[in-house]
C-alpha cells in the first residue's frame, strides 16, 4: 500500500517535472539513434556497461559474462521493482544519466518509448525475432517494425486451485468463466467462511491479463495515432462477469497480496487463484502451509473449447537511448536473453519464466511448491503458446492508477463494473490528449 | 514560593480526576506510536512460515535465522546499506548543525542589509516540502555531474531552513547581548567571540538540531532513491525497499525486511536514549533563567 501511495506520489511529481521541461528540448533525431554500427565498429577499450534490474543474483549471472568478455564489462545495479522503478528510470532518461541497460516491464516499455528514453534495437534484433512467441514479440514491438527490448520473462496466466479442498467438495476443474462462477456458488454453500476466489481492486495487471484473454485491445498504433479502447465489448465483459460474482456474494473482494488475503490462502478460505506462472513462488513465501495442496489449469475459457490466457507480469532487457555504446549492451542482452546458458542461469538463480520458447519446454522439475505436479512447466508451455498478444499504451500508469479508485469504489458500493472500466478509457484518453498524443477517434 | 507550592499541591489532589484524562490521552498517544514498534518487534521474530498463519501478537521462532539470513543476503549487503545511512546521517547532521548554528548565529546577533530578506526566505523555505524539491534536484545535480554519488545525498540536506529558524531563535535567546559587547571590549575577534562565547551557549540547541536531522535523514527515502542508481551507495531505506519491492514474479522477503526495519531502528534509539540528558540541561538552564 505505502509502496504504491509512494509510487503515485512519484508518478505525479514526474509527470508534473517532465512535463514543464519535456516541450523545449531537442528530440533525438533519427539519424543519431539509428547509427549504432557506428560504435561497433570502433569499441575503444573494454566498454563498462551498468544495467539496472531487480531480478534476484543477476550479478551472478552477469559475472559469467563479464568473465568470457573482457571487452564488454557489465555492473548490475540492483533497484526495487515496479512501478517505482519504471518513474526512476525514466527522471534519469531526462536527466541525462540513465543506465546502460534496463530491466523494462512489459507495461512500461510504451512510456519509455514516448519519452525517447529507449534504443530501437531492430538491426541487433533481427537474428533472434524467432526465439519468442509472436504475444511476447507484440509487446516489444508495439506491433510496429521497431523493437524496442528483448524478451526476458512472462508471465502466462493459469487457475491454480486447491486440488484436495476441490475433490471433497466435489468441484471439477471449471473449463469456463461460467462453471468457475457456478464452482463459486457452491463453495459458498459447502463452506459458507470459505470463496472460490476473489476480485481484487488493487491488482490492475491480473485485470489486464484477464481482459487479454477475452481479446482485449486496449491501445493501438496506426500510423502516428494511438487508439485506445479499454472499455472494449471484451473488457466490458470480463468485468461484468466480475461484479455480477462480486455482486451477488459468490466470490470475495478482498485485494490480492495483503495479510488477510495471505491468511485466507494459508487457513483454505480461499480455493482457487487465476494467476500468472509465478504464482509457485508467491504461494510458496506467503501460504507455506498449503504446500503440496495446490494443483494447476489452465484458465477457464469464454468458450468451451477455446485455449486463450493473458499476460499478467514479465520483462524486456531495454537498451537505453542515450548509451554510448548501445551495440554492445544490444549484445549483452542478446545473450542474457536467447543464450541456453545464461536462460539456465536465468531460471535457476533469478527464478524467471523464460521468454525465449524453447527454454519453456526446457524447464524439467516442477516448483517443489507444486511437487504433486509432475507436468507443470508443460502446461506452463501450452497456456503460454495461446497467451494473446496485447499492446500497452504510452499512459499505463494512469490507467492503472484509475483501475484502482474506480474499481475501488465500485467493488465498495456494488456499483456496474463496466462503469469503472468506462472511467478508465476516459482517463487514459484524457491523460494522453493533455500530453499531446496524437489520438485516433 | 511557599503559598505556590501549596497550591500546587492542592490542586494536584482534587484535580486528580480531571487529570486522568489529559494522562488517558497520553497513553492512547503512546500506545499508538508503540504498537508499530512492539509489532516490527513481533513481527522480526517470526519465520517466514510463522509470519502471515500465527497470531498477530505472539512471538515467532525464527528471529535468529531471520538476523542470520538478513546478514548473509546478497554476502552482506545489509551493513553496506547500515555504513552509507550512517555516512549520510551522521555526516549530513553534522553539516547541517555547524551550517545551521553559525547562520541562526548570524542572523540572531547581526544587522546588516538584506537580513530580513535572508530570514524571510528561509522562512518560506521551511514551508516547501523536501520531497517536491527531490526531482527538481535531481536534475540540477545531474547537470553538474554529482548525481548517483554520496554528494548527492549529503548536500541537499546540509541546508535545512527550520533548522536554521531554530538556530536563529535559540541563539536570540541564549546568548545575550551584553556578554557579545563584554567580549569585544576586551578585545576577542568576531571568530573568536562566535567560537568561544556563542557556540557553548548554543549547544543544547545544536543537539536538537543534530537529532532532528540525523533521523530526519536516517528515514529519508525519496532523495535517495531517485538520486543513486548504484546499489553499493543504497542507505537502509532504498535497500530494504528493493527487498519489498522484488518484481511482480518475486515473493517480497517479509521477514528479511521486517528484521532489517527493526535493526535499522536500534542505533536511533541508542542515540535518543544517549542524546536526552542534554535536553535536560536543555530545559532546566532555561529554568533557571
Amino acid at each position: 500500500m505505502r509502496a504504491n501511495r509512494l509510487g503515485a506520489a512519484l508518478a505525479v511529481a514526474l509527470t508534473a517535472t517532465l512535463a514543464s521541461c519535456g516541450s523545449g528540448e531537442p528530440t533525438e533525431s533519427p539519424e543519431a539513434a539509428q547509427s549504432p554500427a557506428a560504435t561497433q565498429d570502433a569499441p575503444q577499450g573494454p566498454v563498462t556497461l551498468t544495467y539496472w534490474t531487480w531480478a534476484p543474483n543477476m550479478d551472478k549471472i552477469v559475472e559469467v559474462w563479464n568473465k568470457d568478455h573482457p571487452d564488454i564489462q557489465v555492473t548490475v545495479s540492483k533497484q526495487a521493482g515496479g512501478d517505482d522503478a519504471a518513474a526512476k528510470f525514466l527522471t534519469a532518461a531526462k536527466a541525462g544519466n540513465p543506465p546502460d541497460l534496463v530491466q523494462a516491464e512489459y507495461q512500461h516499455l510504451p512510456s519509455f518509448i514516448a519519452a525517447d528514453a529507449v534504443a530501437d534495437l531492430k538491426a541487433e534484433t533481427a537474428p533472434i525475432k524467432g526465439e519468442f512467441s509472436e504475444g511476447l514479440w507484440g509487446l516489444v514491438t508495439l506491433g510496429t517494425d521497431a523493437v524496442y527490448g528483448i524478451p526476458q520473462d512472462s508471465g502466462p496466466m493459469m487457475l491454480f486451485y486447491r486440488k484436495d479442498l476441490f475433490d471433497e467438495y466435489g468441484i471439477a476443474v471449471p473449463k469456463t468463466w461460467q462453471e468457475y462462477g457456478e464452482a463459486a456458488r457452491t463453495v459458498r454453500k459447502k463452506d459458507p467462511k470459505a470463496f472460490l476466489g476473489t476480485f481484487s481492486s488493487k491488482d490492475p495487471g491480473a485485470f489486464t491479463g484477464l481482459a487479454q484473454q477475452a481479446g482485449a485491445q486496449w491501445w493501438s498504433i496506426s500510423g502516428e495515432s494511438w487508439k485506445v479502447g479499454i472499455a472494449d465489448e471484451a473488457t466490458r465483459k470480463v468485468a461484468d462477469y466480475w461484479g455480477a460474482l462480486v455482486k451477488e456474494g459468490a466470490i470475495d473482494d478482498m485485494p490480492y497480496f495483503t495479510p488477510e488475503w495471505n491468511k485466507a490462502l494459508n487457513d483454505g478460505r480461499l480455493l482457487s487463484w487465476p494467476s500468472a506462472v509465478w504464482a509457485p513462488g508467491v504461494l510458496s513465501s506467503n501460504a507455506p502451509k498449503a504446500k503440496g495442496k495446490w494443483a494447476v489449469a489452465p484458465l477457464p475459457q469464454w468458450n468451451a473449447g477455446e485455449s486463450y490466457s493473458g499476460f499478467w507480469g514479465g520483462s524486456s532487457t531495454a537498451v537505453s537511448a542515450e548509451s554510448p555504446a548501445k551495440a554492445a549492451a544490444a549484445q549483452f542482452a542478446t545473450w542474457l536473453n536467447t543464450d541456453p546458458a545464461a536462460i539456465g542461469l536465468l531460471v535457476e538463480q533469478a527464478a524467471i519464466y523464460p521468454a525465449a520458447t524453447k527454454a519453456q519446454s526446457a524447464l524439467g522439475a516442477a516448483p517443489e511448491y507444486f511437487a504433486t505436479q509432475p507436468d507443470f512447466w508443460q502446461q506452463a508451455a501450452a497456456v503460454s503458446a495461446g497467451a494473446r498478444g496485447f499492446t500497452f499504451g504510452p499512459n499505463v500508469g494512469v490507467t492503472y492508477n484509475t483501475f484502482r479508485d474506480a474499481f475501488d469504489k465500485a467493488v465498495q458500493n456494488k456499483t456496474s463494473f463496466s462503469d469503472a472500466v468506462q472511467a478508465m478509457q476516459d482517463a487514459t484518453v484524457a491523460d494522453m490528449r493533455k500530453a499531446g498524443f496524437q489520438l485516433a477517434s | 514560593m511557599a503559598t505556590v507550592s501549596t497550591a500546587a499541591h492542592r490542586r494536584a489532589r482534587a484535580g486528580r480526576p480531571v487529570g486522568a484524562v489529559p494522562t488517558a490521552l497520553l497513553l492512547l498517544g503512546a500506545l499508538y506510536c508503540l504498537f508499530p514498534v512492539c509489532w516490527v518487534l513481533i513481527a522480526a521474530t517470526k519465520s517466514p512460515g510463522e509470519l502471515f498463519s500465527t497470531a498477530t501478537l505472539s512471538f515467532g521462532t525464527g528471529f535468529l535465522d531471520n538476523v542470520a539470513e538478513l546478514f548473509a543476503y546478497r554476502d552482506g549487503v545489509f551493513w553496506l546499506w547500515a555504513g552509507n545511512t550512517l555516512l549520510y546521517a551522521g555526516g549530513g547532521a553534522l553539516l547541517s548543525t555547524a551550517v545551521s548554528a553559525v547562520s541562526g548565529y548570524t542572523l540572531a546577533k547581526y544587522r546588516f542589509p538584506g537580513r530580513d530578506a535572508i530570514f524571510n526566505l528561509l522562512i518560506g523555505g521551511i514551508l516547501v516540502p523536501a520531497v517536491v524539491l527531490a526531482i527538481p534536484q535531481y536534475l540540477l545535480f545531474s547537470k553538474i555531474g554529482l548525481a548517483d554519488s554520496h554528494w548527492a545525498v549529503l548536500l541537499p540536506q546540509i541546508l535545512h531552513p527550520y533548522s536554521i529558524y531554530l538556530a536563529r531563535i535559540y541563539a536570540a535567546a541564549a546568548i545575550p547581548d551584553s556578554l557579545l559587547e563584554a567580549g569585544r571590549i576586551d578585545g576577542a575577534g568576531e571568530w573568536r567571540l562566535m567560537s568561544r562565547v556563542a557556540m557553548p551557549l548554543m549547544v543544547p540547541g545544536m543537539v536538537t538540531i543534530f537529532l532532528f536531522q540525523f533521523v530526519a535523514i536516517w528515514n529519508n527515502f525519496l532523495l535517495p532513491f531517485i538520486m543513486l542508481g548504484d546499489d553499493g551507495k543504497f542507505p537502509l531505506t532504498v535497500g530494504l525497499y528493493t527487498l519489498l519491492a522484488a518484481g511482480a514474479n518475486q515473493p517480497a522477503l517479509y521477514n528479511l525486511i521486517l528484521t532489517g526495519a527493526l535493526l535499522s531502528i536500534v542505533p536511533l534509539i541508542a542515540l535518543f536514549l544517549t542524546m536526552q540528558r542534554y535536553w535536560k540541561t536543555d530545559l532546566s538552564s532555561g529554568a533557571v533563567k
